[in-house]
């Protein structure tokens, strides 16, 4: 399983928010996607999800291009994002979200018991509505959503944001669980250091574009090329 | 005495009115359109029905059988092709375009039909009642009743237990993310619309039954339905039908003491819940 | 930085625009013009322009409502039968002078829109659409109660039976022009002021326009009042014309369908719009009057593709190019005494400033 960005650029009405991105991620893979607020991290999630047109460029998965595809035809073809801010159903329980999330039909190891073993914080409550849970909760509820579909490929937008590093440590442990069965990740983080801890690719934003790219990078380059220095 | 009996003539009467709201319910609640045109869906089913009566000489009600998946494929395209476009943004599409059908379907019938009272009968039983002391109880209008109850059971059980109910509920509340999990926003509205204008249909052979009609008729119709989901509260299936009650009472109660202003005590009652109650019976204050 | 400051003369801004420059004169030429129409053509056209005058009168006060207010009521008739039953009983039953009671007419279907507004404000969009339409059967409703009112049938009208009926006529006439004038210059003179800036704001986002300090509720309020009080004057004028006040009628919600679809296909948010609406609906009135229903259907089909594909009516279609205004209304910067910067003439559909 092989997701291709090929060239991508996206934007909001006028306003260019992200050129010319290149990357590819194998399966089993983590590509965390770093810079600073403002640099097109969530624009680059939103437009491989669908949610955000592309203006050049694509999105190949397999080999299959779905750049024309609707959000809701990508996230059936095992695209899956995790939004930024989590966006749950506030009205809905928790089993009620999990149970949405199988829409995508996709088959595969995960399913309302697998997702439960994997967090017991949403295990114990299935039945609590969305909208009444602490911010870790709603996180792990909110992951278990979009595993529940079965990705090939699962984005997570943000995942540590407001939340206490002892449980974002939680989340990072279980990443390992999510890649073994060959689903590829796409990280996007404020924290650096946790982003390296676990990617095998980095890819470095800056004002919508690629400032830095790879593996095995080391912390000088990349804080470079997260802030920019004004020489371009 | 009078009362007791002028309360129960309401509760049954509330029963009509519940299963018209029904599908207001759901469109308000769902897809956020307010469909000006409601009532006129209803009065169109209740032509239809008259002429398959007319036509086959059957009973009105298996004329339901015919009518009501007619009008369900009409509200799953009129959704999907035509509606579909006004969501978002201003309400201004939404109102125009809903209220434009409503006058191309009052005016469609004016021309197809004649513009006096019509009713549809269901024989020995319009007139067959049962009497309990004081209270005398309308075989149609009780069974009308029992069955907006189940109606209505049924309806709340496909929303929490189905999926789709599960889909529509999550629409209303974010339909980008519904997206995001595979499921296409358009189908939903789309069955959404198509339920609702069955149910219309319904109430409208319903409402023909009972009373007469006639091309001009939606108006009320919708006016009835629309204060029943006010009062109960926008949001709510069993706050709607709670709130149709409360009219259905409202207005027999009220003719009781004020000869033929029924439907003025029922409007006066829905100003009240308005201004002092405005999230409605089951206080779920909801963002138009 | 440290360059010295560069010399920049004042700039003025006015709100008169080129086409307004022309435009408002050229209008106000067209209104003087139709005074002297009773002195130059056959009564029955009189009539009819009389039709036209209310018609803009009625579309105007929508759509200071709806376009600027962002408030869509469909019971609008609630005012035009509140202010044709004022009438009647001020001249009628309390003899006052017909000029003055088409105004106090206004004025009474203006209190009860303020005290209605206290109740059609609990509900919003579609939905204040259908409770203004509730709240005005509810009005028909109360007013038909009244044996002095004349119960379900209505009252007839007798101030007028002193005036010859060409001289009625031409009256009525001359009423609606000026009040139709008065009308236009409400609606230019609200939008110009910052009352209307805020109305602007209130009608694109009631929370950041509260935000920043617009007290909604009064300014919807006020357009809420003044667009009653308009309609209620056209009330007035309407029962002037018919002689008879006729519930049914004048608190028929075909009211709301006329004033909607006015706007609509005119262009809504503007005030040349709903001229132009009034404009073509009466000439296609007066083109398809014999077809009744039909002609209702047309209508209905126009309204609906309007709503869909053409949102900013006949009016926004034309604005597409350039920005026209026949009112001052716009905004044109000049600097210092020289050149003046005109946005008209400046960007043409590819955003290029075009040499003046």
């Amino acid at each position: 399983m092989t997701l291709e960005v090929n060239d991508l650029s996206a934007g909001y009405g006028q306003l260019t928010a992200l050129r010319n991105i290149s990357f590819s991620v194998e399966a089993g893979e983590i590509l965390a996607i770093i810079g600073a607020n403002g640099a097109g991290k969530s624009t680059l999630l939103k437009t491989i999800a669908g949610q955000l047109r592309a203006l050049t460029g694509s999105v190949v998965l397999d080999g299959d291009d779905v750049t024309a595809d609707s959000a809701s035809a990508r996230a059936r073809r095992g695209i899956l994002m995790v939004p930024e801010g989590r966006r749950l159903f506030p009205s809905l329980t928790v089993k009620e979200n999990l149970q949405l999330g199988m829409s995508t039909g996709r088959k595969g190891d995960w399913n309302l018991d697998t997702v439960c073993e994997l967090f017991p914080l949403v295990a114990e409550r299935l039945n609590r509505r969305a909208g009444q849970m602490s911010g870790g909760e709603q996180q792990a509820t909110a992951i278990a959503r979009a595993l529940v579909g079965n990705p090939e490929v699962i984005m997570l937008d943000e995942i540590s944001l407001g939340l206490a590093p002892a449980i974002v440590v939680e989340f990072y442990d279980r990443l390992g669980e999510i890649t073994k069965r060959g689903t590829a990740v796409l990280l996007v983080e404020q924290d650096v250091k946790r982003a390296l801890s676990v990617a095998d690719q980095v890819h470095c934003l800056l004002e919508g574009q690629t400032s830095l790219a790879g593996r095995d990078l080391d912390f000088a380059e990349i804080a470079v090329a997260y802030f920019g220095t004004g020489h371009r | 005495m009078n009362l007791l009996d002028a309360v129960f003539q309401g509760l049954m009467l509330g029963g009509l009115y519940a299963i018209f709201a029904a599908g207001l319910s759901l469109i308000f609640g769902v897809m956020k359109i307010v469909s000006l045109s409601y009532g006129a869906f209803g009065v169109m089913a209740a032509f239809l029905a008259l002429h398959f009566t007319e036509a086959t000489g059957w009973s009105a009600v298996l004329s339901l059988l015919v009518v009501v998946p007619l009008m369900a494929a009409f509200g799953w395209a009129l959704q999907r092709f035509v509606l579909q476009r006004t969501l978002g943004g201003s309400a201004l599409p939404s109102i125009l375009v809903t209220f434009g059908i409503a006058i191309i379907i009052e005016n469609v019938l004016l021309i197809t039909e004649s513009a006096d009272q019509k009713r549809m009968s269901l024989g020995w039983i319009d007139t067959a009642a049962l009497e309990l002391g004081v209270i005398r109880l309308g075989v149609y209008p009780l069974g009308l009743f029992i069955f907006s109850l189940l109606l209505f059971g049924i309806l709340s059980l496909v929303i929490a237990r189905t999926q789709f109910g599960r889909a529509v509920r999550a629409i209303s509340e974010d339909a980008p993310t519904v997206e995001l999990l595979g499921i296409r926003p358009k189908t939903i509205y789309a069955w959404a619309g198509a339920i609702a204008l069955a149910l219309a249909a319904i109430g409208g052979v319903a409402s023909g039954i009972q009373t007469s009609f006639s091309p001009t008729s939606g108006g009320m119709l919708l006016i009835f339905a629309f204060e029943a989901v006010i009062i109960g509260g926008i949001g709510s299936l069993w706050g709607t039908f709670a709130g149709a009650l409360v009219l259905g009472v409202a207005q027999t109660v009220g003719a009781n003491f004020f000869p033929s202003q029924g439907i003025l005590i029922g409007h006066v009652v829905f100003l009240i819940f308005l201004a002092f109650m405005p999230q409605g019976l089951s206080g779920r204050v909801r963002r138009s | 930085m440290t360059a010295a400051p560069t010399e920049v003369s004042p700039v003025r801004i006015t709100r008169w625009t080129r086409t307004s420059r022309f435009g408002t004169p050229a209008v106000t030429l067209i209104f003087v013009i139709m005074f002297a129409l009773p002195f130059m053509t056959a009564l029955s056209n009189v009539r009819s322009v009389t039709d036209l005058l209310i018609f803009i009168i009625l579309g105007s006060m929508w759509n200071l409502m709806a376009g600027y207010g962002g408030m869509e009521s469909v019971g609008q008739q609630a005012y035009i039968g509140l202010g044709a039953y004022g009438f009647v009983v001020l001249a009628d039953q309390l003899g006052v002078d017909i000029f003055v009671a088409v105004l106090l007419a206004g004025l009474v279907a203006g209190v009860i829109a303020f005290l209605i507004s206290f109740v059609a404000f609990r509900l919003v969009g579609g939905y204040f659409a259908i409770g203004t339409w509730v709240i005005a059967e509810i009005v028909k409703l109360i007013i038909t109660q009244f044996p002095s009112l004349g119960l379900g049938s209505g009252i007839s009208l007798y101030a007028m039976s002193s005036f010859d009926r060409d001289l009625r006529i031409a009256v009525s006439y001359w009423i609606a022009l000026g009040v139709t004038m008065l009308a236009l210059i409400t609606c230019v003179l609200l939008v110009r002021s910052g009352f209307g800036l805020g109305l602007t704001a209130v009608r694109d986002d009631p929370t950041a326009a509260a935000t920043s300090g617009v007290d909604v509720n009064r300014a919807k309020r006020l357009v809420f009042v003044v667009s009653g009080i308009g309609t209620g004057i056209a009330g007035a004028i309407i029962t002037i014309s018919t002689l008879r006040v006729q519930p049914d009628s004048l608190f028929s919600v075909q009211w709301s369908v006329l004033m909607i679809f006015m706007v609509v296909i005119g262009g809504v948010g503007t005030i040349e719009g709903p001229i132009i609406g009034a404009i073509i609906f009466w000439g296609l009135r007066e083109a398809l009057a014999d077809y009744g229903s039909l002609y209702l259907i047309l209508l209905g089909v126009v309204a609906i593709v309007f709503a869909l594909f053409f949102r900013g009516g006949i009016w926004g279609l034309v604005q597409k190019r350039r920005r026209f205004s026949v009112f001052p209304i716009g905004y044109s910067a000049s600097f210092g005494a020289a050149e003046q910067v005109d946005p008209e003439r400046m960007t043409g559909p590819s955003g290029r400033r075009e040499p003046g």
